[in-house]
């Protein structure tokens, strides 16, 4: 099997010595169709991966930022089926590596063997489940991953050694290390315990490693470039969504958040 | 503190009864529980631990609760034998203390200095702030606002005890969205937090040690009706909401299986989507808030929202065991509508002097409809707590009795 989307993107940023941006966007916010343009808003800034997050009506490990995004693209009638619509757009006429970020239920109802089959066919190159612990998610690894798309799973700081490794396990493309405990959210500054993190996940493995929660502003994108292969912005994209929606401005001010973001996290390199 | 006999004596290491139960949490929030699991199984072990936990649910909490033959009501009815577990008699007025009794001796154990709890009719929440005060913790609890503006009673008394009431403005505003708040806090305050979790719900081991800390409720009453009647009752019947009295009063029975358990849900105004909370007539087995389990969900897997007079009912899932014990065919589970549970109320105040929690008025609706036709049989009835907490509910829905001239 080819190298993915993700494996390669994240290949070449490491032999350019280039931090990854990565952008999250709760997918029906302001709509489904609006998003195509928001994803591309991000990817012209610079984003390097799009994580497309699929709405849940409880969503238990966001804050209030995306709640009311999550809120606001169920109101609008936005579904898992919506969602991949969405990828099959942005794929049309980009090849950006999508991540399919979403809480496990809407998935379930889906069906794993055929959201695999639908989410390869819309351009998705991976999946990542919010609150499915690898011993609960690792049944569905191997119907994922035989349809050629990646398994991100999430660390924590709360995470001992062996878990991690078996976060290490289950996950390709890279693994998403959470900088702090806690909700989705902005914060005034990036926490220490993602150093920390880092340092613990790269004794267990090779795969590329993202950091995200908390990352408001690009001095924030370069701390966390300093340390890790990829830098997770997601609260502080989707309050650039709830404060434009509605203008005709807001994919260029997005545009320009993710440019200022990116431009951070390449500072954080030099 | 359950039987070694028991067949049914799940979970598994994961937490899994059947296919229902297990983790599904963020990564986040996987080590603390493990350390939970830990702790509750150490305490289990210790003897010391359940001889503080036995001294306190006797000379604080009051038990044994008496198990009362209701002659009136039975020979009304003119059918079955109707014994009701007197839960209501317990301090704080419901069958909760059982359980936060039990954890906050484990949160102790472990050095945690701050409890958070999520409440939904606020028989958890005033429990919870009932035992942290007790004990000297801080206390904060999660609650709906919709559950405030219904329970009014309770928030004053949570008040009153010294703890924090936080209003929940998401979603409906009802006992799903106080868990959600309940799990945020818990996600980012880990560290000195124990998270008092009030239902057989949840991630393992919450489902297990919450059933186990109830299961008092069983034990006693099988004692009890063995020596009133030299038999076991005929049928079991208790109210589900998450379903910790009724997994609390059946587990006991489970080995013996010629005792029916019967499991009353909330059947609201209708059993159309949006108007009840009986997750076996509509429900389908899906994840919410750290667990697999029958939920209200639509299409898209969309956690539907519910509606049903009693506010402790009023939650999407059912907890995990009983979706198991529903699957097995070891236990049956019904509807009751908020018509058919104000009446019952209003049967049991006139009938024995006794005026039920909203919830537990489903569990005795279903004996008053069973009783009839079950001559010969004896019922239990879980009554897992008292009305007072209803009563300006109970005025609402029977305002004929409101009237100054009324009598």
């Amino acid at each position: 099997m080819n190298p993915s989307r993700i494996s390669q993107l994240f290949a070449r940023c490491r032999a350019e010595n280039e931090p990854a941006l990565i952008a999250y966007i709760t997918a029906g916010d302001p709509s489904l169709e609006r998003t195509v343009s928001l994803v591309e808003a991000m990817e012209r800034g610079g984003a390097d991966l799009i994580e497309l997050g699929v709405p849940f009506s409880d969503p238990i490990a966001d804050g209030p930022v995306i709640m009311r995004a999550t809120e606001r693209a169920l109101a609008n009638g936005a579904s898992l089926a919506g969602v991949l619509e969405v990828a099959r757009q942005v794929r049309k006429r980009s090849q950006i590596p999508m991540l399919l970020f979403s809480y496990l239920n809407p998935l379930l109802k889906y069906g794993f063997e055929k959201l695999a089959a639908d989410a390869v066919a819309a351009g998705i190159d991976g999946i990542l489940m919010t609150d499915a612990s690898v011993e609960e998610a690792g049944k569905f690894v191997p119907v994922v991953r035989a349809a050629g798309l990646d398994t991100v799973f999430l660390a924590a700081p709360t995470s001992p050694i062996e878990r991690l490794k078996r976060v290490a396990e289950f996950s390709s493309g890279f693994i998403y290390l959470v900088s702090r405990t806690g909700v989705t959210g902005v914060q005034d500054q990036v926490s220490g315990s993602a150093a920390e993190l880092v340092e613990k996940m790269r004794t267990v493995t090779d795969l590329p490693l993202a950091v995200g929660f908390g990352i408001a502003k690009a001095s924030d994108a370069g701390e966390v470039a300093k340390i890790a292969d990829g830098v997770v912005v997601g609260s502080a994209l989707v309050r650039i969504i709830e404060s434009f929606a509605g203008l005709p401005e807001l994919e260029s001010r997005l545009e320009e958040f993710t440019r200022e973001l990116k431009e951070g996290a390449r500072a954080g390199r030099a | 503190m359950i039987t070694s006999s028991n067949p049914y004596n799940g979970p598994d290491s994961g937490g899994h009864f059947g296919p229902y139960g297990g983790r599904y949490v963020p990564e986040v929030l996987m080590n603390p529980l493990d350390e939970l699991e830990q702790a509750y199984a150490a305490a289990r072990q210790d003897p010391a631990f359940h001889a503080e936990l036995a001294g306190l649910l006797k000379d604080y909490a009051g038990r044994p609760t008496p198990l009362y033959f209701a002659k009136r009501l039975s020979e009304k009815l003119g059918g079955a034998k109707i014994y009701i577990k007197r839960e209501d008699l317990l301090h704080t007025g419901a069958h909760k203390i059982n359980n936060a009794l039990g954890q906050i001796l484990l949160a102790r154990r472990m050095g945690k200095q701050r409890i958070i709890a999520e409440t939904g009719a606020g028989q958890h929440g005033v429990a919870t702030a009932t035992v942290c005060a007790l004990f000297g913790m801080k206390c904060v609890i999660y609650m709906g606002e919709e559950d405030m503006r219904r329970q009014r009673l309770n928030v004053f008394r949570m008040r009153l005890l010294g703890a924090t009431v936080t209003g929940v403005t998401s979603g409906s505003r009802t006992l799903k969205d106080a868990i959600s708040e309940a799990m945020r806090d818990w996600v980012t305050n880990v560290g000195d937090t124990h998270y008092l979790l009030g239902s057989a719900l949840g991630s393992h081991p919450y489902p297990m040690m919450v059933r186990d800390f109830h299961s008092c409720m069983g034990i006693e009453a099988r004692a009890q009706i063995l020596e009133k009647e030299g038999r076991l009752p005929d049928q079991v019947i208790a109210c589900v909401g998450g379903g910790s009295n009724a997994i609390g009063i059946f587990h006991a029975f489970i080995p013996d299986a010629g005792v029916r358990l019967v499991g009353v849900e909330a059947g609201g105004r209708s059993l159309a989507p949006g108007e009840h909370a009986a997750r076996f007539a509509g429900g389908s087995p899906g994840v919410l808030q750290g667990c697999y389990s029958y939920v209200l969900q639509n299409g898209d897997g969309q956690i539907s929202l519910t509606h049903s007079v009693s506010a402790g009912l009023d939650y999407a899932m059912i907890g995990p065991e009983h979706a198991f014990l529903a699957d097995q065919g070891r236990a049956e589970y019904v509807p009751c509508s908020d018509a058919d549970a104000l009446e019952a109320a209003q049967v049991l105040a006139r009938t024995e002097g006794l005026i039920p929690a909203l919830e537990s008025a489903h569990g005795v609706h279903e004996a008053l409809r069973r009783a009839p036709d079950a001559k010969g049989q004896i019922f239990i009835v879980n009554l897992s707590g008292r009305g007072d907490k209803d009563i300006d509910i109970y005025r609402e829905n029977l305002k004929e009795l409101d009237e100054p001239e009324s009598n």
